[in-house]
């Protein structure tokens, strides 16, 4: 088991409050990790640390093998973050928004076809402004960028907000896929039914710390 | 691959991005370019005189210039806040210097074409005449000009991209800054217009005052711009 995030005692602040209190926790590569607990409790903040975004005060930790509180900018480019926005271009149709994803770390053309060929989103889809998707189709397109941007970590808050029965089933296919395509998932949901059934393990989180 | 020709490469993406989501939503063409000529032709019932609008064409070009630069900037980061897609790509670790770079280049072609309309709307409207060192001196002008006006745009439009209130706030904080642009576009213009007896010769160290702002603005955006949108 290669652990590809490991956290020590990690406490980060949002202003003076202490959105992450002491956390520990160890996620190895190919886990789909469910975080749950109430609002505030800290997920999107354990979220953010992971991702380079949120620095720590005390602690320790290490992301992909790299520290989170000196290297946080090379942590960034190799994990990727889907929040409640999607980071679309909506004037841009489906295929020019994941070919400047790829523009951005120079991933190939067949690379491009390939992201958008898993997440379904090739075709006639390809070729429709943003603006003019579904919400499933418009999380399937960020999903097919953070392939194209050969994230090694998914990092994914509410990833089934918005929606539909049909558009959550083909997400959690999705996931799985990216997991037996050698990536690592970890998504804080408050949907514990449908999240339990997709993860491999839960961790609890409340008041700043992991359960 | 080496960091400066990866930077270059994801400037050119963030620059072709930003035109082609003008080309595919033509809001320059149709909203900003028609609300440009609409000032130039207030501005034609307001002073028509005299021949008063012979003398201050120049300075109603750059404050037409200036207003239309207002709702492109506005725009180019409207487009960034609406999905969240500025955030994702400091999320992405996307170097904050390159999209500094490739949004100031989208906004530089932009500027210019607006430009080129304004001057050609005073030709029209205003009977405008220039020699063909006139001429030089007002490509020379409009270029040192734009290179300044888009990085300044680009620097103030990131500041206030992520501020509650942001349409009247940058006005609020960009029309004091491109103060020394407006005057230093504008003197050189005269001088290639021949306003009220002006000579092309000058105009020149008014051009050279809009290179040290392009120059000074290029480099501070280059180096600041991140950090404005991290926070």
């Amino acid at each position: 088991m290669e652990p590809v995030i490991e956290l020590k005692g990690v406490v980060a602040v949002l202003g003076s409050f202490p959105a992450l209190a002491g956390i520990d926790l160890t996620v190895n590569r190919g886990e789909i990790l469910l975080l749950q607990g109430p609002n505030g409790a800290g997920k999107t903040s354990l979220l953010r640390v992971c991702a380079g975004l949120m620095p720590i005060e005390r602690g320790e930790g290490r992301i992909l093998g790299i520290d989170v509180t000196t290297q946080r900018q090379e942590i960034r480019s190799r994990v990727g973050l889907l929040g409640h926005t999607n980071g679309l271009y909506l004037d841009l149709t489906v295929a020019q928004n994941i070919a400047f994803w790829a523009a951005t770390v120079n991933a190939s053309d067949s690379e491009v076809a390939a992201a958008m060929n898993t997440m379904h989103v090739d075709g006639r889809l390809a070729s429709v402004k943003a603006s003019q998707l579904s919400a499933g189709q418009r999380r399937r397109t960020a999903l097919a960028s953070l392939i194209v941007r050969r994230a090694e970590i998914w990092l994914l808050d509410e990833p089934h907000a918005g929606l539909d029965a049909a558009g959550r089933d083909e997400l959690d296919g999705l996931l799985r896929n990216a997991v037996a395509a050698g990536a690592t998932v970890v998504l804080a949901s408050h949907e514990s039914e449908r999240a339990s059934g997709l993860a491999t393990r839960t961790v609890t989180i409340d008041g700043g710390g992991a359960r | 691959m080496k960091k400066s020709v990866m930077r270059r490469r994801i400037a050119i993406a963030v620059a072709r991005k930003d035109l082609r989501v003008e080309w595919n939503s033509r809001v320059l063409v149709n909203q900003v370019a028609p609300f440009a000529a609409i000032v130039m032709v207030l501005f034609a019932f307001a002073l028509d005189n005299d021949g008063i609008l012979q003398r201050v064409a120049p300075g109603l070009v750059w404050l037409a210039t200036l207003f239309s630069m207002l709702v492109v900037i506005q725009r180019t980061f409207s487009v960034e806040s609406a999905d969240g897609a500025l955030d994702a790509l400091r999320v992405a670790g996307v170097d904050p210097g390159a999209i500094f770079v490739g949004k100031a280049l989208a906004l530089m072609v932009q500027l210019f074409a607006l430009e080129t309309l304004l001057v050609g709307t005073a030709f029209v409207l205003y009977n405008i005449t220039m020699t063909p060192a006139g001429l030089l001196e007002a490509f020379v002008t409009m270029v040192t000009a734009t290179v300044g006006l888009a990085c300044v745009g680009t620097l103030y439009g990131g500041l206030a991209a992520g501020v509650r209130g942001r349409e009247t706030l940058l006005p609020l904080l960009l029309l004091p800054v491109v103060a020394p642009v407006l005057i230093g576009a504008t003197r050189a213009m005269e001088s290639a217009f021949g306003s009220g007896g002006a000579t092309v010769s000058e105009g020149w160290p008014w051009i050279g005052l809009l290179a040290v702002f392009a120059v000074l603005f290029s480099a501070l955006g280059s180096v600041a711009f991140g950090p404005l949108v991290d926070e």
